[in-house]
């Protein structure tokens, strides 16, 4: 069976990738530390495991998702799809990419939910936070960015708009918006627009904007087909940010409502005692 | 026994959900806007199963391994009390995780392909390949200073989000005297820098050091690493693209 006989070669592949790791963290911990390390076996069997996973994972997702993904990107921009769902007459307008950007925003969450290295991140937000960040609530709120960054990402392609005057808007929404988070999840935000892209999205993301930037009349493949990654590592930023201030929001509406609750029935409770 | 087996049970149920969005994203534009049936579906619903029982994997591996192995160092740091070790460990991990990256090689490739277009380089192979080797130990060398520069800012209690400003003016100044062609490859190597394994395990270097220093608040002073991590390389290849 063929899907099995890439297994080797991948695993080879991935150990190579985690080798200079290893090598840096046992150096340092032989070397520096001078320390041994507490269950070693353990931690060496759990190193194994995320080397087994990873290639699995990667071997599952060069069978099935890269393939489809990349075929339907292709299939969505051509042209020929686009004269048939058209909206507009004449010229093909922005307006008739509209599955693209479905596509773009549906793949991004969809994408990003899988993504290990953000479960890995909202795994520990929610161990540090005493479970005050959920772990899905995080995810959610990182899908949505990415979503809604890809989205915005491919409308750019398809408009042929610079790239910067897009990123320096966004840069400007996450500095106001710092002032106005809860101070808690700041560094957690910044640091969300960073995992959401590696494994999954990102091969599917590229084969998106290089299939756009190909078909768009006036686009170049190597200069358009770029920036979408960045889209989806800044809009994450600002939707953790702005599900921060949400729930604050909430929490304090709630916590006045309580507030009022309180006083009613203290209320109740010292005309019962006149009586 | 039982119980790691339910363990792992829980963990395969939990993989199952968080793929299912995508596989029902695609089904839906397969079914209903392309109108097609998948090509291979036999191989798709095998390698959605691989993908699944990757994810297991990794996240049970991530548990038992990489979390308290950084953890372990950060604390093992912290109170050896020796900063210079600390901060060289610091940029190894940076440096060393980032130049192996595959998806950066893939992107340094296709750059050097953009600078040979536009003319910035010579079209022919060697040039093209010193420029994609640079340009990978620009982002590689970044990537060091960028978690040297976060773990510093740990010890020293500097407010992150200074910093993060900092960085985005000097992107942003940048931009405005960088080569057009390079903008968008620059943008994009902030998110390319970041793997499956760094992410982890750098997460757990900081949250260890912020939680074994007194004084210092896990959640405020813990994250951030991969905020630098994924902004400087943007910084350092503008500039590339400028001196080049």
């Amino acid at each position: 069976m063929h899907v099995l006989s890439d297994f080797p070669a991948l695993l080879l592949a991935t150990f190579f990738d985690i080798l200079p790791i290893a090598i840096i963290i046992f150096g340092f911990q032989f070397l520096v530390i001078r320390k041994r390390i507490t269950n070693l076996k353990k931690v060496l069997m759990g190193m194994l495991y995320v080397l087994i996973g990873i290639t699995f994972f990667l071997l599952g997702l060069e069978q099935a998702l890269f393939p489809v993904g990349r075929s339907m990107a292709s299939q969505l921009t051509n042209p020929e799809f686009l004269q048939s769902v058209r909206l507009s007459v004449g010229e093909l307008q922005w307006t008739d990419y509209y599955w693209v950007y479905i596509f773009a925003f549906a793949v991004g969450a969809g994408t990003t939910i899988a993504e290990p290295a953000l479960i890995a991140v909202a795994m520990k937000a929610n161990e540090v936070s005493g479970g005050a960040i959920g772990v899905f609530g995080l995810r959610a709120a990182v899908a949505i960015g990415v979503a809604i960054g890809l989205a915005l990402g491919t409308y750019r392609i398809v408009v042929g708009v610079p790239m910067h005057y897009f990123i320096i808007t966004g840069y400007v929404i996450v500095v106001v918006q710092t002032f106005f988070s809860p101070k808690l999840i700041v560094p957690l935000a910044y640091d969300s627009g960073g995992v959401t892209t590696s494994t999954v999205t990102v091969p599917l993301v590229a084969a998106l904007g290089l299939g756009l930037a190909e078909t768009v009349p006036g686009r170049s493949p190597l200069i358009d087909g770029f920036g979408l990654i960045a889209f989806a590592s800044l809009c994450p930023i600002i939707s953790v940010m702005a599900y921060a201030q949400l729930s604050e929001m909430k929490n304090k509406r709630a916590y006045k409502k309580q507030l009022k609750v309180d006083e009613y029935y203290s209320k109740l409770k010292k005309r019962d005692l006149d009586k | 026994m039982n119980q790691s087996l339910q363990h792992l049970f829980n963990s395969l149920f939990g993989s199952l959900r968080d793929l299912l969005p995508i596989v029902l994203v695609i089904a839906f534009f397969q079914l209903f806007v392309l109108e097609q049936t998948p090509e291979n579906l036999i191989q798709t619903i095998i390698g959605l199963a691989f993908v699944v029982l990757g994810l297991t994997f990794f996240i049970f591996g991530l548990e038992q391994g990489l979390f308290p192995i950084g953890e372990s160092m950060a604390h093992a740091f912290a109170s050896k009390g020796s900063a210079f070790w600390l901060l060289t460990f610091s940029f190894s991990l940076g440096f060393g995780t980032t130049i192996a990256e595959p998806a950066l090689i893939a992107v340094a490739e296709e750059a050097s392909e953009v600078a040979a277009q536009a003319g910035i380089i010579e079209k022919a192979e060697l040039a093209m390949e010193a420029y994609a080797d640079g340009l990978r130990y620009t982002v590689a060398f970044s990537v060091g200073i960028a978690i040297t520069l976060g773990v510093l800012r740990i010890l020293m209690n500097w407010p992150i989000h200074y910093m993060i400003m900092i960085g985005y003016v000097m992107v942003i100044v940048l931009t405005g005297f960088a080569p057009d062609e390079i903008i968008g490859i620059a943008y994009d190597s902030g998110g390319v820098t970041t793997s499956t394994i760094t992410v982890p395990l750098v997460t757990a270097l900081g949250i260890g050091l912020a939680s074994s220093i007194s004084g210092r608040n896990p959640m405020v002073d813990g994250f951030g690493l991969i905020a630098f991590a994924s902004l400087l390389p943007i910084v350092f290849v503008l500039a590339y693209g400028m001196i080049i």
